[in-house]
């Protein structure tokens, strides 16, 4: 992270463990932790600043997640509403690794059709499935395609 | 054809339900399943099966049609067409009389029915339905329309008859009615692009083709052109699909009939039509054809419902030999 170290300690503090969301389009923080299944009833301590001002994208949210570190999939979804995020997992305090978010090629069970005749919306065993394209997604189920306000589906 | 999916949702895996094997097997689901070579391999097939074929193709076979909707000519022509080839069908009898009215998911129906049968024919009021069965079924599943979704056979015979008078590649065709809520219309649409054709849309103010579905068709190279009234663009048809407008979208009779006749095909209409010019419709029809051009050259909506026969038995044959 850059910026003076002591005004952000301010916001919020460094974890010994974990994972550090950074560089989320500002006022994104909530919809991260949705999609990767964070709510309100988690045992972990999370902590989130939002319009944090940023060099680089001019304002841009953080999240902190002690004692739990994001697999490959989980940090994937990020990209639908934070496409230019970075993941810093954290061990002891140091950066033991660094990556960017890559958009997945299909999303299991993230995402709810907004086509009330759906199959993938009655009471069947399966999970939604949409394939991520250029103008949207896609439902393999029944080809409706979202193309705007996709955090409003998410489960 | 392109659907082999057990075992494999569009390339992301599926669940094996317990006690059945990972195989891979052939079903039609959609028509955008199909490419082109795909779509004239099966063409050809139900071409060669009108002239001849063999009725016992399907000897022991079983096929079980699963209508959870109404209908008459696609169940009647199933039945027909496995009959021919010398197969039997089986049928779940009425929704409220089978297991599904005590709740049972489509998911169970359809790996109990895989135990039963060679090949399912499934009609479902939810879309994606055949996409979901084609998951569990251990047998071919052929879609014979879900919801609003796909209808694949009725695009096949569709093009099968305009196959019959002219060649599909660069043909005019017209799109008339519903079209946003036809899914006849939207899957011949799709179908139509593969062969360059230019589609001409006709439709009235609030049942447009969607324009996801237009944004689709014009990305992939194909021409749509919208129209205010037919009469204007009849004369540069090859092809006309007339599809129903449903009453149930107006808010009273009146604004219905109103609509509804400003969309009628008449002979008066189609009296300077180009020679080869065809008239299609998926059926039953309503008012949207007037009686008189059934006696007219161009009239080939009867023909097209009776190819639902070979194109079905091309179909049958090929999932299930």
């Amino acid at each position: 992270m850059t910026g003076d170290a002591t005004e952000r300690g301010l916001l919020i503090s460094p974890i010994k463990h974990g994972t550090v969301i950074d560089h989320i389009t500002a006022g994104e923080a909530l919809n991260v932790l949705k999609i990767i299944g964070i709510t309100g009833t988690t045992t972990e301590s999370i902590s989130v600043a939002t319009n944090v001002k940023s060099g680089k994208m001019a304002k841009k949210d953080i999240v902190k997640i002690e004692n739990r570190e994001l697999f490959k999939d989980e940090v994937n979804r990020i990209s639908l509403i934070a496409p230019n995020a970075s993941i810093n997992i954290i061990r002891d305090y140091k950066v033991f690794a660094k990556k960017g978010v890559e958009t997945p090629e299909f999303l299991v069970g993230i995402v709810r059709c907004p086509n009330p005749g759906c199959i993938s919306n009655a009471n069947e065993p399966i999970q939604s499935r949409f394939e991520v394209q250029e103008k949207g997604l896609h439902c393999l189920y029944c080809d409706w395609v979202i193309t705007r306000d996709i955090t409003s589906y998410i489960i | 054809m392109g659907n082999f999916r057990v075992g494999l949702c569009a390339g992301i895996p599926v669940p094996i339900p317990p006690g059945q094997k990972r195989c891979f097997m052939r079903h039609i689901i959609s028509i955008r399943d199909f490419d082109r070579a795909e779509i004239d391999d099966l063409l050809d097939k139900a071409q060669k099966i009108q002239s001849r074929f063999d009725s016992s193709s399907l000897k022991g076979k079983i096929l079980a049609l699963l209508f959870f909707e109404p209908s008459t000519r696609t169940r009647m022509s199933f039945e027909a067409a496995m009959a021919r080839l010398g197969g039997v069908s089986i049928s779940m009898g009425s929704v409220e009389a089978s297991s599904i009215s005590k709740g049972e998911t489509l998911a169970d129906t359809i790996r109990v029915v895989s135990g039963y049968v060679d090949t399912i024919v499934l009609r479902h009021p939810k879309e994606g339905a055949a996409r979901l069965a084609s998951e569990f079924a251990s047998v071919p599943v052929i879609n014979a329309g879900d919801g609003a979704g796909q209808h694949p056979s009725q695009t096949l015979l569709d093009l099968y008859t305009i196959r019959q008078s002219m060649k599909i590649d660069g043909i005019h065709a017209g799109l008339l009615g519903d079209l946003r809520y036809g899914r006849t219309a939207h899957s011949l649409a799709h179908a139509l692009s593969l062969y360059g054709a230019t589609i001409h849309t006709i439709s009235p103010k609030g049942l447009e083709l969607p324009s996801s579905l237009v944004d689709e068709l014009t990305r992939g190279g194909c021409e749509v052109i919208n129209h205010e009234n037919i009469s204007g663009i009849i004369r540069e048809l090859d092809v006309l699909y007339v599809t129903r407008i449903q009453r149930e979208r107006f808010p009273d009779a009146s604004s219905y009939f109103k609509v509804a006749s400003s969309y009628r095909v008449t002979p008066d209409l189609l009296k300077d039509v180009r020679d080869t010019f065809i008239v299609l419709h998926p059926l039953p029809r309503l008012d949207e054809i007037d009686f008189g051009v059934d006696s007219l050259p161009c009239a080939r909506y009867f023909e097209q419902s009776n190819n639902g026969i070979p194109v079905r038995m091309a179909m049958l044959e090929k999932v299930m030999k």
